[in-house]
């Protein structure tokens, strides 16, 4: 199609030889800045909608991006169970650990509650010290978060804990 | 009235689609049962745009999704009705557009000329799908909550644009008010904006090349081949089958109604026996079994590149499998659709099996 219509246009000139076809012809040009301009307009018509629709997930990306919370009351929790928190937007859980002479360190333990695989939150299980996903049967250490079996492909990230009366400060490591 | 009637075929045209209707034909067949299935999923594509707009009415995205659904389920005379029609129906549309594609697949209908038919069928599908997905958010109880997290989860795998792109789809990092609202909008306006041009492409190519007849059928010589009229034989039949669909809708909503969840809490683990809606399940399960045989993400790699692998070469086939070509390769297309719907209901069933 477009072929035949510059084969016209040479033939009104009459001079065209076939090397000439493959020149910066005037239809060429207008080809090329009718391009551009659509290209523009569409990245001026398509930009600020991208924003539009973009802009919950930067205001939840700067809530996500906490370093440090605070929770109030939660040394107070009984050994061997759990507290769920939200660090930031992402759930999270604090385990008040029984004494265990193979992890002294390990009393108080901060970890992601979300699953590594598939992004479920993880429940704390007193009975086998697991945290297991009910999703896809992930289950992690709930001292060191690492992932024992199932599908997770990465341990839980670990927080840092700080126990004080009348509050328990959890950080980024 | 004879007065009347040619005064609106006059006016608006009508002659062509009377002209259609008077020839149109059915091939009539040993196989001809399953004709109906498209016509089937049709119906159900109509019961859940009147149900669909009936819930519209009450529904309201947002923070109070979940108990505005509460109210219209439990409080509203038969909010509970019409919320479990458009589940089943959900379900029954999905069910008979697989057996319809399963039909044509095996009856070699997606052959010359009817290539466009198969595509916009696939289409069709695929924004079923997404229709389930988008519509089991919205009354954002603990399993609505997270189905869609661990469905948005998967973009996350695609280099470079997966996270981004299932952040803009979530509207943030996590399911939130934001997403339903999104979701809604997705599955009330731009899911049937696309759907519909799409269905009144894939009807008009019916009319266009007519009903397909499986090989066995184009071996006979012309004579022998047996045909009804659309209108009205093959119409009343259809018909028939509208009624005794909408008939198991209505028992399978009224004894097994749709239920609602605790509100969605990112804090609650997940629910015990979690699983997703049937039309998932070969997936669900599939990943699952990958991500337990392979180490690390390389299961829901390997698992994704199936799916799409699969999906790629099933909906080229027309191209592979041409009448003209050896017969080899037509069975060799028999097998592969027989291997599908083999692993399709293995998968399904061994996912059931694992949850209880």
């Amino acid at each position: 199609m477009s072929d035949r219509t510059i084969d016209n246009a040479a033939a009104t000139v009459g001079s065209a030889t076939p090397e000439e076809h493959d020149d910066f012809t005037r239809r060429g040009f207008v080809k090329v800045v009718a391009g551009g301009v659509g290209l523009a307009y569409l990245v001026a018509l398509g930009y600020p909608i991208y924003r539009y629709l973009h802009s919950p997930v930067e205001a939840s990306e700067a809530m996500a991006a906490v370093k440090e919370v605070g929770l109030k009351d939660a040394d107070k929790l009984p050994k061997g169970s759990a507290l769920m928190f939200k660090f930031g937007l992402r759930p999270s859980v604090l385990i008040h650990h029984l004494p265990d002479p193979a992890h002294p360190n390990d009393e108080w333990v901060a970890l992601t509650a979300v699953c590594t695989h598939m992004g479920c939150t993880v429940a704390y299980n007193p009975a086998t010290n697991h945290l297991e996903c009910h999703c896809h049967g992930g289950v992690y250490d709930a001292n060191s978060g690492d992932n024992i079996s199932g599908p997770p492909p990465r341990p839980l990230k670990k927080y840092l804990v700080k126990v004080a009366p009348g509050i328990v400060t959890v950080s980024r490591t | 009235m004879e007065k009347a009637q040619q005064f609106l075929v006059e006016r608006l045209g009508l002659g062509g689609i009377i002209e259609i209707a008077k020839h149109k034909t059915v091939p009539l067949h040993r196989h001809s049962y399953w004709y109906y299935w498209g016509g089937i999923s049709l119906f159900c594509f109509i019961v859940q745009v009147f149900t669909g707009i009936l819930l519209m009415l009450y529904y309201r995205p947002g923070p109070e999704a979940h108990e505005s659904v509460r109210q219209l389920t439990y409080e509203l005379h038969f909010g509970w009705l019409i919320r479990s029609v458009h589940i089943w129906s959900a379900s029954l549309f999905l069910f008979s557009v697989f057996v319809h594609m399963f039909s044509v697949f095996f009856m070699k209908a997606y052959r010359a000329p009817r290539e466009f038919s198969w595509f916009t069928g696939l289409g069709l599908l695929g924004l079923g799908m997404v229709f389930g997905f988008s519509g089991y958010l919205l009354p954002m109880d603990d399993l609505a909550y997270f189905a869609t997290k661990v469905g948005l989860e998967m973009p996350k795998i695609i280099p470079v644009v997966g996270t981004q792109l299932s952040y803009l789809a979530l509207g943030g990092v996590e399911v939130s008010e934001i997403t339903v609202q999104r979701f809604f909008a997705l599955h009330s306006v731009i899911l049937p904006m696309l759907f519909l041009p799409l269905l009144g492409l894939h009807l008009w190519l019916v009319q266009t090349h007519g009903s397909a007849v499986p090989p066995s059928e184009e071996e006979k010589p012309e004579p022998e081949r047996k045909s009804i009229p659309f209108f009205p034989n093959f119409m009343a039949k259809d018909l028939a089958m509208w009624l005794i669909t909408l008939n198991v809708i209505a028992v399978l909503a009224a004894l097994f109604p749709g239920q609602l969840g605790e509100p969605a809490d990112s804090l609650k683990s997940a629910p015990i026996g979690i699983h997703p809606e049937w039309y998932f399940m070969s997936q669900f399960q599939t990943l699952k079994v990958l991500g337990r045989i392979l180490p690390g993400s390389i299961g829901e790699i390997a698992g994704m590149f199936l799916f799409t692998a699969g999906l790629v070469l099933w909906l080229l086939v027309p191209f592979f499998d041409v009448r003209e070509k050896a017969a080899l390769r037509a069975r060799n297309t028999t097998y592969f659709g027989i291997l599908v719907i083999v692993g399709l209901i293995v998968m399904t069933v061994w996912g059931y099996l694992g949850v209880r």
